[in-house]
């Protein structure tokens, strides 16, 4: 899953001297079906890439929503001195970013103005945050309501974003394989707000909202009136700007996007 | 109107597993106005935190709201009186699986069960046997086969259109396309440290 998320982050990451190095040895955070099913996993497990990550000495960069969820949550809880089970060494030495808010910083994004080859004029984005990168802001440290450092990630890149009320509302996350009739209905409407706001394709800054509004949208289309919007992962609209070659990510989609780039010119 | 039996030890049982918040709630309605799936709960969050401090505990454990909640943390976030009800959520799904009760939504449970043994077998999710072992498990495949043989016999469609035509068949040509994309992993591949993860298995799983 999410390969596309992957490789865009990797690339953009190099052409802005980001250097990027894989955490060794990580370990699944156990997602929603350890925190919502056993309240000692769901802290041990991302409490295992804390240990790991501060014995590299590294500051941690996570693109998923979720496991910068978990992580942010086991850490609060260890250095608040509230855990007491396996891998509780973690000190607090190195920082947890979330990707989006540490793209969106404004070095890189100075960085990004420099070396961006053409903007993404015409293209109008509902940047879509879902929950996890900014709920709860006592853990994510993010603002919940209306977040805007994807507004200007886009805005650097020339691209337009939109103003709309749903950027934060949920995708149905984890229901997609148990109650993907709940994930149609929350989609379906994230979908009819955008488009109602004057938007013509989705950015995403999580792999399970990409995958929800990316694969529900063609089987959505009698409920949605067949809207056609493109979603992209942000990374993946910063290496168009970015002129590196984007078609391996972009062929990864289900809902191509090759018409909406064509008629915006950026194919 | 049903009568309501109260178990006082249950509210306890909670405050002590999700903390005292769960007390400070004074029924504004706040969580359940911005709760994205309430339209799938029997209870809307608001009126399960008060089940909970009735006591109710065989209603609040046999609820849907438990399995259906996205753990979306809205009303964590909006809670006037810093009520943590994702995480009463989360301790009240692991209280129902803990006493054993039935879970109103028998394939979310399943599905986190798979899920993390799965993350317990290899250390992080290998998707395609997940959801295979998954879909056997929920009885999906079951289901799927028996009401396909169904098509058939009623139908008049030969046995290899009724198959092209079934939601299973449909599902495993999503499953092969996303193997030949690559964007699934064939084979699982175990971490170094697994080790180090069954004894937090096995920690997490132990009585307390």
């Amino acid at each position: 899953m999410a390969r596309e998320f992957d490789l865009s982050t990797r690339a953009v990451c190099q052409a802005l001297d980001v250097d990027l190095v894989e955490l060794p040895d990580w370990s699944c955070c156990g997602a929603t079906s350890a925190h919502a099913t056993n309240q000692r996993l769901a802290i041990a497990l991302p409490a295992r890439n804390l240990a790991l990550a501060e014995q590299a000495g590294h500051d941690l960069v996570v693109p998923c929503a979720a496991c910068f969820n978990r992580l942010k949550a086991a850490e609060h809880k260890l250095l608040a001195g509230e855990w007491n089970g396996p891998f509780d060494k973690f000190a607090g030495k190195i920082a947890v970013h979330d990707l989006l808010h540490f793209l969106g910083s404004a070095e890189i994004l100075d960085r990004l103005s420099e070396r961006r080859r053409r903007a993404l004029s015409g293209l109008k984005v509902a940047c879509y945050y879902g929950c996890l990168i900014t709920r709860p802001p006592k853990v994510t440290g993010n603002e919940p309501e209306n977040p805007q450092a994807m507004e200007a990630v886009v805005a650097a890149l020339g691209a337009e974003p939109v103003r709309w009320s749903f950027k934060t509302e949920c995708c149905g996350g984890g229901f997609a394989v148990s109650r993907p009739d709940i994930v149609r209905r929350l989609d379906t409407r994230l979908y009819r707000m955008a488009a109602e706001a004057g938007a013509d394709c989705l950015a995403v800054a999580c792999p399970l909202c990409h995958a929800n509004l990316d694969m529900q949208q063609k089987a959505a289309a009698e409920e949605s009136g067949g809207l056609y919007l493109p979603v992209f992962y942000f990374t993946e609209l910063m290496g168009l700007a970015l002129g590196l070659s984007a078609g391996p990510w972009l062929a990864d989609h289900c809902v191509d996007p090759a018409r909406l780039l064509a008629a915006r010119g950026l194919a | 109107m049903d009568t309501i039996k109260p178990e006082s030890s249950f509210a306890e049982q909670v405050v002590g597993l999700a903390g005292e918040g769960v007390n400070l709630c004074f029924q504004c309605g706040k969580c359940s106005s911005g709760c994205p799936v309430s339209f799938a709960m029997d209870h809307p969050p608001h009126h399960l935190i008060r089940m909970v401090q009735y006591g109710m505990k065989e209603a609040v454990l046999s609820s849907s709201t438990i399995w259906v909640c996205a753990s979306c943390q809205t009303c964590t976030t909006r809670c006037p009186n810093g009520v943590d009800l994702a995480h009463v959520m989360d301790c009240l799904r692991q209280l129902a699986l803990e006493a054993g009760v039935t879970p109103a939504e028998p394939e979310v449970a399943q599905f986190h069960r798979c899920f993390l043994d799965s993350v317990a077998a290899y250390g992080r999710v290998h998707e395609l046997s997940m959801i295979g072992r998954y879909k056997m498990k929920s009885g999906g495949l079951l289901s799927e086969a028996r009401r396909g043989f169904r098509e058939w016999r009623e139908g008049n469609l030969g046995l290899v259109a009724t198959l092209k035509r079934s939601d299973a068949f449909a599902e495993m040509r999503q499953g092969l396309d996303m193997v030949r994309r690559g964007k699934l992993r064939v084979l699982p591949k175990k971490i170094r440290g697994l080790d180090s993860l069954k004894e937090a298995f096995n920690d997490a799983r132990r009585p307390r």
